[in-house]
């Protein structure tokens, strides 16, 4: 078992170990195995122990680098990072060095992590597979014939296969929970609003939020107060303080009232839905009261979250049209560049959400599609308000199979879209949600149990969180 | 002008849409410099270059702008929402334009032009500017140029967009409406409203119909970047239109531009997708609603508009006025210097005079005027007004004192404006009367027309430094007492 | 008198002709074998959005935001922009510190 993030912190800030060496360690795994995993699309080795060694420097000259000290961490390649290519595993974006760095990665390099690469996603965060990214399809460590998940499936890939002990990805549909669920990692969707979306290539933005992958839900706490928090260059960034919440994960759930989501039970695979019953069982036995709860709502968030997410990325992908940055495709006239530059630049699946979000606003169309979604997102959030005057948290699955195999959906975009519908509720809602490795199915392959909880309910989600890790039956051997 | 003979029979209709850049320091929604005529693409950063994961940030001082245009305008103020107005252009850094849709800051309201005339105002909305595109080589049109080349300083300075009720019926009117409203805007602060440097750009919506009829169908007319081609534009653009109906043609509705040198409004080639913006609310920003105290503040803030200014300065003038000084009212109030009229006449110069040098000389110089000393001002036209110093000097010493600064009199003796005394003057006189015998006598006899070469031998004689009031007077006294 | 708002399974199925046309507002060209495919694909999201029709939802709110958030301002000071010269050298083409683009074939007549 590979050391958790905050005992390599705690081994660097005390001088027991050198950064340089944790980050060695890091990029000696990634050269082992990542030819296979293809996790990462950027390796930033020279930069990263530069880094490496001023954290040293820093420690023997007694000052303290920060809660994370000497982290290797991996970054999904729609954070933006100064003057090292951000490509959203875009061809569009091929070359481009943007000239400033993602909030995030302001915070996370202020709290002492090293980014050692930028990992692989599906292209422009579209897709639940990792396959739509213009270098080629990430593998699930588990598994290499399956999907790690995604859009944020290198992160999650690079956290289980012990390249580094925490990963960043952007969840707006289900794009952190679905990966760590596949990949039998912890992965964290904040509140919305917690997380600087600063810097973040945008895909949907009233959805868009940036979370953390780690190895223990300790980890992911410790990730997540490093990047939440107010930033006044986001205007949808919450004034409130951000949660302490690493206090929470040891706090147990004696007490509080659980709503297991029949929804999010019913309609996922019968070992899946097992393991989520096994959850709630083990729940009760830690002095929970847990209760089924039925939230009908949930059934048409899906429907919802493919008309509004589209129509969101249409006008913010407007933009790449090859006047500014990026590649651009050369034609007689500045309209024929653009259509050759976009057309040459997107892969299928975003044309496909581009054109679909198109069509929801296009006149005649906004009323019957695009404004119905939205009124349907207010029944959403209506569903949970109704939900959580009952309760402090709800449970469900994450995803309705364990990882599936490469190329098995590719063909069919419904199918692809049908695997987000146990993420989408939280996500049209606004709320936290945290997906908990809870055991395996036959094959060996990761569940991932969902917990959920209200708006900035974040440290009652750890809680639930940190029950659920302790209550998790071993995964087995590392992958 | 033979306007109304061309459009005997017809009416026309005009609504315009005014575009004021705001004045503020920063852009709309970053913290770049609003400035004009800068090195280009020195003004930009991730957010006004659109650039991948930036985000908008409103400025509340464009807010605050737009609220004052609105309460200024009389419109109410409510709460709004920002949109996105989806459409490609190499200008727009986003390929869509942040702008304010069905819920527009200020609604509704009223513009009264120096005529009586009031003109309804629909709504004045915030929203972005586009960077500048320069079309390169080529035949120089547009459509013609081998490529184009783009700055994006421009691109998200906050405009305040106005949209007129159809109530203008002439292109004087237009005009009238379009200087007015720049005068509601300088004296706000709330732009500077130098259409020249597009700082102020009109769009007009025209048709025409029979008389008493019903409202026919209207062309936009984009481009009209002065008053002078505002008033231009919309007198050919009726009169195709009439042109059209009376030869029983029809009107389509489309949108047209204005050909400064060849005259006339050309349609723009129309694309059937153009008018499908897919506005929808932006969701980086959330809706704006102006609390109650912030309203009112900026209502108490605002100060007396142009109207009423012209009316305070005419009452200081006095007296019936001259329709010279009443343009001259109108022009120091539209460039904001009627303080100055008032400050000096405060110091004791006389109002008129201190109008008309006002008027003409100060705001010939509008960057040097904002300089001007008012007390300054007030004893150089003490000096011009006593005689001590004559026009054409004190048009002088105003220049230096635009330039530079300084003391009047300092400068006046700096310039050999040394005022003659009268008993000097009283000699130079006899000196020329004596040597002009003939002229002196028909003047005595009462023939003023030899006043003038009288007192232009005086000035001759004195090297142009004696006054030419301050000679008349002297002639006038030494007949009198003759008599 | 308020519009009839269609509901989603009222809507005429997307054809071929509105794909290309929402292709053209998005500046994406398709070929045959892509705008067959599209059309199908597209279609069969739709009709799994026209499920939302089923819903009585007229009366709520639209949700554009999951914040009740307002009035999120800036003061009006300024912050350094970039350098030119990082700016334009991401650009694809530029000249005379401008950004050049092929010639833009206008509205104007």
């Amino acid at each position: 078992m590979s050391p958790s993030a905050l005992e390599l912190a705690a081994a660097v800030r005390s001088g027991e170990r050198s950064a340089r060496e944790v980050v060695e360690d890091s990029l000696q795994a990634v050269s082992e195995r990542d030819d296979d995993i293809h996790a990462f699309v950027e390796i930033l080795a020279d930069q990263a122990l530069a880094r490496a060694d001023e954290i040293d420097s820093a420690v023997t000259a007694g000052v303290d680098p920060g809660p994370l000290a000497g982290v290797p961490v991996a970054l999904k390649d729609n954070l933006c990072t100064r003057g090292v290519p951000t490509t959203c595993s875009s061809r569009i974006l091929q070359g481009w060095h943007p000239p400033y760095d993602a909030t995030v990665v302001e915070r996370l390099v202020g709290a002492g992590a090293i980014v050692v690469g930028k990992t692989n996603m599906d292209e422009f965060a579209m897709g639940s597979s990792t396959e739509n990214s213009c270098s080629g399809p990430s593998r699930n460590p588990h598994d290499y014939g399956r999907v790690p998940g995604g859009s944020s499936g290198g992160s999650a890939a690079a956290v289980a296969a012990g390249f580094v002990p925490l990963a960043f990805g952007s969840d707006t549909g289900g794009s952190i929970r679905q990966p760590a669920a596949f990949c039998g990692v912890v992965g964290m969707k904040p509140t919305y609003g917690l997380v600087s979306r600063y810097g973040l290539v945008a895909f949907a933005s009233s959805l868009d939020q940036v979370g953390p992958f780690a190895t223990t839900v300790t980890d992911a706490a410790a990730a997540f107060e490093v990047i939440a928090g107010h930033d006044e260059r986001d205007s949808t960034s919450l004034e409130a303080p951000a949660p302490d919440v690493s206090a929470a994960v040891e706090a147990g759930v004696a007490g509080k009232r659980i709503g297991v989501v029949r929804e999010l039970v019913d309609a996922v695979e019968p070992e899946v839905a097992a393991r989520v019953r096994e959850a709630a069982e083990a729940m009760a036995g830690a002095g929970a009261v847990v209760e089924e709860v039925s939230i009908p709502q949930f059934r048409y968030g899906l429907a919802a979250y493919y008309l509004l997410a589209p129509a969101e990325a249409s006008s913010n992908l407007a933009r790449f049209d090859g006047v500014r940055y990026g590649s651009r495709v050369d034609a007689p006239d500045a309209e024929g560049m653009n259509v050759a530059t976009r057309t040459a630049g997107f892969g299928p699946e975003v044309k496909r959400r581009i054109m679909l979000g198109t069509y929801a606003l296009s006149a005649g169309y906004y009323d019957a599609y695009y404004a119905r979604a939205q009124r349907v997102r207010t029944l959403v959030a209506e569903g949970f308000a109704r939900a959580y005057r009952r309760f402090d948290a709800m449970l469900g699955a994450t995803t309705p199979t364990t990882a599936f195999a490469l190329g098995e959906r590719a063909g069919d975009p419904l199918s692809m879209y049908l695997s987000d519908t146990c993420t989408v509720p939280a996500s049209l809602a606004g709320h936290p949600a945290i997906s908990v490795p809870f055991g395996t199915d036959r094959s060996g392959l990761p569940v991932g149990v969902q917990a959920m909880a209200p708006a900035l309910g974040e440290a009652m989600l750890f809680a639930l969180a940190g029950a659920l890790e302790r209550a998790a039956p071993a995964l087995g051997d590392a992958p | 002008m033979n306007e109304a003979a061309t459009l005997a029979g017809w009416e026309v209709v005009i609504g315009l849409e005014v575009h004021c850049e705001l004045a503020t320091t920063t852009k709309l929604f970053c913290g770049c410099l609003n400035a004009f005529g800068d090195e280009p693409n020195t003004n930009i950063c991730p957010v006004c270059l659109g650039l991948p994961g930036s985000l908008p940030v409103l400025n509340r001082y464009a807010v605050e702008l737009a609220m004052r245009i609105g309460t200024a305008l009389r419109a109410e103020i409510e709460p709004s929402v920002f949109h996105r107005k989806n459409y490609f252009y190499p200008d727009m850094p986003k390929d869509f334009q942040i702008s304010q849709y069905d819920a527009p800051i200020n609604r509704g309201g009223r513009l009264e032009l120096p005529d009586g005339t009031v003109v309804g105002i629909e709504r004045a909305h915030l929203e972005e500017d586009t960077g500048k595109t320069t079309h390169v080589g080529g035949t120089g049109r547009i459509g013609g140029a081998d490529y184009a080349l783009v700055d994006y300083n421009r691109a998200g300075v906050p405009l305040v967009e106005i949209v007129s009720a159809p109530d203008i019926s002439s292109a004087g009117q237009a005009r009238a409406y379009v200087s007015e409203l720049r005068a509601i805007l300088v004296a706000t602060g709330t732009s500077d409203g130098r259409m020249e440097e597009g700082s102020m750009r009109v769009d007009a919506n025209v048709s025409v119909r029979r008389s008493g009829r019903a409202l026919g169908t209207r062309c936009e007319i984009k481009n009209l970047n002065s008053l002078r081609s505002l008033g231009r534009a919309i007198e050919f653009e009726a009169a195709r239109q009439i042109g059209l109906l009376e030869a029983g043609g029809t009107v389509v509705q489309e949108t047209r531009h204005w050909d400064e040198d060849r005259s006339e409004t050309l349609a723009m080639r129309s694309k059937e997708e153009a008018d499908d913006y897919r506005y929808f609310p932006e969701p980086d920003l959330v809706p704006l609603a102006p609390e109650g105290r912030w309203q009112a503040e900026v209502a108490a803030s605002l100060g007396a508009l142009p109207a009423e200014r012209r009316g305070d300065l005419l009452r200081l003038i006095g007296g019936e006025p001259t329709p010279a000084q009443v343009d001259q009212v109108r022009s120091v109030v539209a460039s904001d210097l009627d303080a100055l009229v008032v400050a000096s006449s405060e110091r004791g110069a006389p109002a008129p005079l201190a109008l008309v040098r006002v008027a003409n000389e100060v705001a010939a110089e509008p960057e040097r005027a904002r300089g001007l000393d008012a007390d300054a001002l007030a004893r150089l036209l003490v000096l011009e007004s006593s005689g001590e110093l004559s026009a054409s000097q004190s048009k002088e010493v105003l220049a230096e004192l635009l330039a530079n600064g300084g003391d009047p009199a300092e400068i006046a003796r700096r310039l050999g404006f040394e005022p003659m005394d009268k008993g000097a003057l009283a000699e130079v006189v006899a000196r020329v009367i004596a040597e002009r015998p003939e002229d002196w006598a028909r003047f005595i006899a009462g023939e003023d027309k030899v006043k003038g070469p009288l007192i232009g031998a005086v000035r001759r004689a004195t090297d142009n430094q004696a006054d030419p009031a301050a000679v008349g007077r002297h002639l006038e006294e030494l007949r009198a007492s003759r008599a | 008198m308020t519009p009839r708002v269609p509901q989603p399974s009222q809507l005429a199925a997307i054809g071929p002709d509105q794909v290309l046309h929402v292709a053209r507002l998005a500046r994406l060209e398709l070929s045959e074998d892509e705008l067959s495919r599209f059309t199908g694909q597209l279609a069969s999201v739709l009709d799994y959005a026209a499920q939302l029709s089923e819903l009585e939802v007229d009366e709520l709110e639209p949700m554009s935001h999951p914040l009740p958030l307002r009035n999120v301002l800036r003061a009006d000071e300024i912050t350094p922009s970039l350098r030119r010269e990082e700016v334009l050298a991401e650009a694809p083409a530029a000249e005379s510190g401008r950004f050049r683009v092929p010639r833009i074939i206008s509205e104007e007549g």
